[in-house]
């Protein structure tokens, strides 16, 4: 007895193709498995069975009448909680936003619906993309499935958690600081952020605008280059959006990396790597030799920076993209007798953010503030160009970096959450791809004590083919995407 | 409390105030001191020279992306207003500002 819920996209295509199995199955499946596991796993805020099978049955109907249908028809997709979906609650797993419904959807959403894709429900996140354990959303933690007292990582814990415990098929996250790949890693799935531009964020609710994108997450690299396929392009609502037309990525599925040039910059194994963690990274570095690429190590020398030039700007940036949430047009809003505009605002931030929100708007508005300005967003501002050339340059020598994508295994839920520059460490092979722009796709790489760690293949500007041809041949000669947790 | 802290409480209420986010007592003592212990590892990117380097505020090269000045519907009035909390007739309502 086949459970459609453990296969891929690309699988469940082919035999949704050759009439071997209905939409309407694969979608009673994926909720099935949901039912079992989600008290568990809580990897969702919202579900939405009965739209989904209504859906389900329609495009069933419409192939069988032979009805030519799209490349994700029939698929059930599970979607970050910050990527506006029209109709539907959509909560940045914030309280201030609980009962907040877009009435529009984001532009990713638009794509994968014209192309047939059923959207089941909307997963859990680190309240407003603040964080890299989903312990900071609203509605409480989610769990890693492949060990249930430690984290999903974050931000886009939820969708990670679904794909590996095999309660969606796809998956849409979103990634400012790592928030797609490190779930990816402690989750043993695939995610990949983009190169900054390539995806529409028109309907990402903004944290750190100038540092994120929404990207595909996956229980392999085909199923990955297929969504990002469908998602990316130029859109004329998002004036940040790459001038280049929609690309499709399913020719760099391919098995061959003879002749390309791997830098694995040391900085990136520094202090606080896990030594396990460096062994397995190493392990596919020389998968790779062996597979005909070639490798140097290399420096980036401004990459020590990044933790700090990170959050200074995602702190700077989220100060003013959060200002918006006063309660009036949207969202919760306080109630107080006889309080006046300030006062009515201030208690509805008060009662609507969490701590870590709080922390970021405040340290962001601080750095920004007359007198500090210059001290620390500028140069934040003057390291990013340091870091973004030391890309560059090592870029214009090599097709593409390797390095861990976490520096550590999952840790456990609680362990970090108290000290809250702990947490942001962990970030620090993340962070400097976002300040770059440049693309990069998490691969699991092996295991430590039965807990994920992923690779990453960080690629030049607008080359996702490169980092997704070296994706494809290493897993297709690595057994670590088809081992699933013991649920 | 005042150790030479990068930030004070008085900074934290004076910048809280300015973000409108008002703080319990608690969460004025907390984030001041976790604040510190941030601001304190942040103080790293004082070790690099600076001076000549152009600021990125934009990782691509776009300027003034703009669209035809064509007219396309808006959101309809029951959309824009249907999140509000407090409306009356077409109008969202808000506090008094004086």
């Amino acid at each position: 007895m086949v459970d459609y819920s453990e296969l891929t996209c690309h699988e469940l295509k082919e035999m949704i193709d050759k009439r071997e199995v209905s939409s309407e199955e694969i979608v009673n499946s994926v909720f099935e498995r949901i039912h079992k596991f989600e008290s568990k796993i809580h990897a969702y805020i919202s579900l939405f069975r009965d739209s989904a099978l209504e859906e389900a049955i329609i495009i069933d109907e419409r192939i069988r009448r032979g009805e030519t249908v799209g490349k994700l028809s029939g698929i059930p997709i599970a979607v970050k909680d910050i990527i506006s979906t029209k109709d539907k609650v959509t909560t940045c797993g914030s309280k201030i936003l609980e009962n907040y419904i877009p009435p529009f959807d984001a532009t990713v959403i638009e794509r994968i619906k014209k192309e047939g894709a059923i959207i089941i429900g909307k997963t859990n996140m680190d309240e407003f993309a603040m964080g890299s354990s989903t312990e900071n959303s609203a509605f409480g933690y989610s769990r890693n499935p492949w060990s249930l007292e430690h984290v999903t990582g974050g931000s886009s814990g939820g969708s990670a958690a679904a794909l590996a415990a095999d309660e969606t098929i796809l998956a849409l996250g979103s990634d400012t600081g790592g928030s797609i790949r490190c779930p990816a890693s402690f989750c043993s799935i695939v995610g990949l952020k983009p190169t900054y531009g390539l995806v529409s964020r028109y309907g990402l609710v903004a944290y750190a605008n100038s540092l994120e994108q929404i990207g595909p997450m996956a229980k392999d690299v085909t199923d990955c280059a297929l969504l990002l396929s469908i998602i990316n392009g130029n859109d004329y609502r998002d004036s940040t959006s790459a001038p280049f037309p929609n690309k499709n990525y399913m020719n760099a599925l391919v098995d061959d990396v003879r002749g390309l040039t791997l830098g694995v910059p040391r900085e990136f194994f520094g202090e606080g790597t896990d030594s396990a963690v460096e062994k397995l990274v190493w392990n596919a570095i020389h998968k790779f030799e062996d597979l005909g690429a070639h490798y140097d190590e290399i420096s980036m020398p401004h990459i020590v920076y990044s933790i700090p030039t990170y959050y200074l700007i995602a702190m700077c940036e989220a100060s003013s993209n959060l200002a918006r949430f006063d309660g009036i047009r949207y969202g919760f809003r306080a109630e107080k007798d006889d309080a006046d505009w300030n006062e009515v605002f201030s208690l509805t931030r008060q009662k609507g953010f969490g701590p870590e929100v709080k922390r970021r708007i405040i340290l962001g508005t601080f750095a920004l503030s007359a007198g500090y300005y210059d001290k620390y967003y500028l140069k934040a501002l003057q390291i990013r160009t340091l870091i973004k050339n030391d890309f560059e340059k090592a870029l214009s020598k090599y097709s593409a970096l390797i390095a861990p994508t976490m520096p550590t295994p999952p840790f456990k839920i609680g362990e970090k959450i108290e000290d809250p520059l702990s947490m942001y460490m962990i970030d620090i092979d993340t962070v400097p791809i976002n300040l770059a722009g440049v693309p990069s796709i998490s691969v699991p790489c092996g295991f430590v004590n039965n807990l994920p760690v992923g690779m990453q293949i960080i690629g030049r500007f607008f080359d996702e083919e490169t980092i997704i041809r070296l994706a494809y041949s290493y897993e297709q000669n690595t057994p670590f995407h088809r081992k699933k947790p013991n649920l | 409390m005042a150790r030479n802290s990068t930030i004070s409480k008085e900074q934290v209420e004076h910048v809280a105030w300015l973000a409108r986010i008002e703080l319990t007592e608690e969460e004025k003592q907390a984030f001041t001191k976790q604040l510190n212990e941030v601001l304190d590892y942040f103080k790293k990117i004082n070790e690099i020279d600076t001076s000549n380097i152009e600021p990125t505020y934009h990782v691509l090269n776009l300027v003034n992306v703009l669209r035809e000045d064509k007219v396309e519907p808006s959101l309809p009035k029951e959309d824009a207003l249907r999140n509000a909390s407090q409306k009356e007739d077409s109008f969202i309502k808000a506090p008094k500002i004086i």
